[in-house]
């Protein structure tokens, strides 16, 4: 399960998603990408120049991008709005709760470069708030892939389902933690089992990933043994599986790069608090703006890599020992 | 979702295409449609004890028009692929759409009886989950109109021949999302959009030009590339006029002069009837003086 998982390979998921936007498009004539001048950082310029007309381009104006994707979808069209994160979900809130969520347009909202993915770019341009807002919003499927091959599985099952839904497009490179690139199909509200054990569990989302199996990986040569889920489904949260976990293991780290007010680590909490209490850790970004660095300097300043996924099971494990 | 009134939709066809084929009085059916229309949303929001009462009766004339004589809709496919689209952007005045659909089918005139009552379909503000007719989900000002550009491109790109309207209110146009639709609209040619501007030159508070000004407002279209008609908003046959189709090959933005509260004398320009709720005394006037 978790011997071939240091790849030396790692990948940026917007080659998967222009890849699969194009691939599904030439499939079916509804889909149509809609940016805000995004056409670069979206990776779609291989999309505009084979099919320009299905490339709608509403310029810096987010409030106008996800508005007109809702009024594409009111036609029969299925829109990925693709826009940088931050922008797509602080600029364009009320339209994404209003014209995509409570219209229940099908829309399929494109996050870019989410977390602390523009690193030196600073705060303006960090998108760690983006899952704490989307999950507040009723009707609205909210997906973290992990890597390349989810990223095309979640867009996949994004053209099938009905209503809207917002995707984080990772942009930091993460090695391949899926079985395979093809073929995988997503499902909403179920975690993927990634490394098996008794003693802590592991939950955890995009880029924390690859390094919480790192973590499991290096404690299982001292005996400890952590079992790693993979949340890519926040809202519809596999309830089961955390529930499982609480039972059968002794306490549960989650671990996420956004901010630790709402997302996947509040989600867990309050399934636990309310069904079974269990000690946890919930690692992610404080409530703080971060200092200038990139993306690798921002992760470890936070705690998110392997030493702090590492330190937060001990923690646990030692908190049970007492 | 509400279901149609299936003999009042088949009515509300059959005098649409008598219209057309015998020269029925189209100006007198709009008439008609609108005094309807005031009647029951007076009745509605007496009953409610709130609404937007001024809004509703000055946008009236203008969703009367749409669905008595412009509008390829019928409400017993309020889904079809291609009908022609109306997004009422100032879904404040829900009151006033909710009885245009009602009158013309889409769902049962007694319905409206439970405008804004508990667990009703005929919420406050306009949603399209639970009420046939309705196309997006507005009250936040701002948001109709950028979905309207989206409805007029995407049947463009699917090769769909309908048009697509969308109602705005004047104080609405101080969100900077309209500028950023009516844009992307002029960019991108969507000549068969037409914008309406219910210019009743009052918003909650104060009239308009105090608030923020908007004038010169058709300045403003006019240099965002738009094909402006501005009009008389309660003259039937000016509406009729300026919703003819573009010629030009650019969207048009009728900008339609109406009053506040018209055709209630009392109510008529007066900033407070903007979300006053009659009290049953003056609902009777109002009902009687629409009447006459």
């Amino acid at each position: 399960m978790t011997g071939s998982l240091v790849k030396p390979a790692t990948y940026d998921c917007r080659q998967a998603f222009g890849d699969e936007l194009m691939s599904l498009a030439r499939a079916d004539p509804r889909i149509v990408a809609v940016c805000n001048a995004s056409v670069g950082s979206s990776n779609l310029v291989a999309f505009r120049d084979e099919f320009p007309d299905r490339m709608i381009n509403v310029g810096i104006a987010e409030q106008d991008l996800v508005g007109v994707s809702a009024g594409l979808a009111n036609v029969g069209l299925i829109p990925f709005v693709s826009a940088a994160a931050p922008f797509l979900t602080g600029r364009a809130l009320e339209q994404i709760k209003v014209d995509a969520a409570y219209s229940r347009a099908h829309v399929v909202l494109c996050g870019q470069s989410p977390g602390l993915a523009y690193g030196e770019l600073g705060p303006t341009h960090h998108s760690i708030e983006d899952l704490s807002w989307m999950r507040a919003i009723a009707d609205l499927t909210v997906l973290v892939p992990a890597g390349p091959a989810q990223t095309r599985a979640a867009m996949r099952w994004a053209v099938h389902n009905p209503g809207p839904c917002y995707i984080r497009i990772g942009r930091f490179p993460v090695p391949e933690t899926s079985p395979s690139n093809g073929g995988v199909e997503f499902v909403p509200g179920k975690a993927l089992w990634l490394a098996d054990g008794d003693d802590v569990t592991v939950i955890a989302i995009g880029t924390m990933v690859s390094r919480a199996l790192l973590a499991a990986e290096r404690l299982r040569t001292e005996g400890i043994g952590v079992r790693v889920l993979n949340m890519a489904s926040i809202e519809p949260l596999d309830v089961q599986a955390v529930l499982d976990a609480s039972h059968q293991t002794k306490g549960i780290v989650t671990v996420e790069e956004a901010t630790v007010t709402g997302g996947l680590g509040s989600a867990v909490a309050t399934v636990l608090a309310q069904e079974h209490p269990t000690p946890m850790r919930i690692l992610g970004i404080p409530r703080r703006f971060a200092p200038t660095g990139n993306t690798e300097f921002l992760l470890d300043y936070f705690g998110l890599n392997t030493d702090g996924i590492v330190h937060a099971i001990r923690q646990l494990m030692a908190a049970d020992g007492r | 979702m509400l279901a149609v009134d299936s003999s009042r939709a088949a009515a509300f066809i059959a005098a649409r295409n008598g219209h057309a084929r015998e020269a029925i009085d189209t100006i007198a059916a709009i008439r008609e449609l609108a005094r309807k229309v005031r009647l029951s949303d007076l009745t509605m929001i007496g009953n409610a004890k709130l609404g937007h009462i001024g809004g509703d009766l000055s946008v009236a004339d203008i969703l009367a028009t749409l669905y008595a004589a412009v509008l390829t809709i019928d409400p017993r496919e309020p889904l079809a692929d291609d009908r022609d689209r109306l997004i009422l952007s100032k879904g404040h005045c829900a009151g006033a759409l909710y009885a245009t659909l009602a009158h013309c089918g889409f769902f049962s005139v007694k319905e409206l009886d439970t405008f804004a009552q508990p667990l009703s379909a005929l919420n406050g503000h306009p949603n399209r989950v639970e009420v046939p007719g309705v196309e997006t989900n507005t009250g936040p000002l701002g948001h109709g109109f950028p979905v309207a550009v989206g409805c007029a491109l995407g049947a463009r790109l699917r090769g769909i021949t309908n048009r697509t309207f969308v109602v705005l209110g004047d104080g609405e146009m101080q969100e900077g999302s309209n500028w950023e639709a009516a844009m992307t609209a002029s960019h991108y040619q969507l000549d068969t959009l037409t914008a309406v501007v219910d210019r009743n030159r009052l918003q909650q508070g104060a009239r308009t030009e105090e608030t923020k000004q908007l004038e010169p407002l058709q300045d403003k279209w006019v240099s965002f590339g738009w094909d402006v008609r501005e009009i008389d908003g309660h003259d039937y046959e000016q509406l009729l006029a300026a919703f003819a189709p573009s010629t030009s090959g650019r969207p048009v933005c009728v900008i339609a002069n109406t009053l506040k509260g018209k055709g209630v004398s009392f109510m008529e320009d007066r900033v407070e009837w903007h979300h006053k709720v009659p009290n049953p005394e003056q609902i009777e006037d109002a009902i009687r003086e629409l009447s006459a």
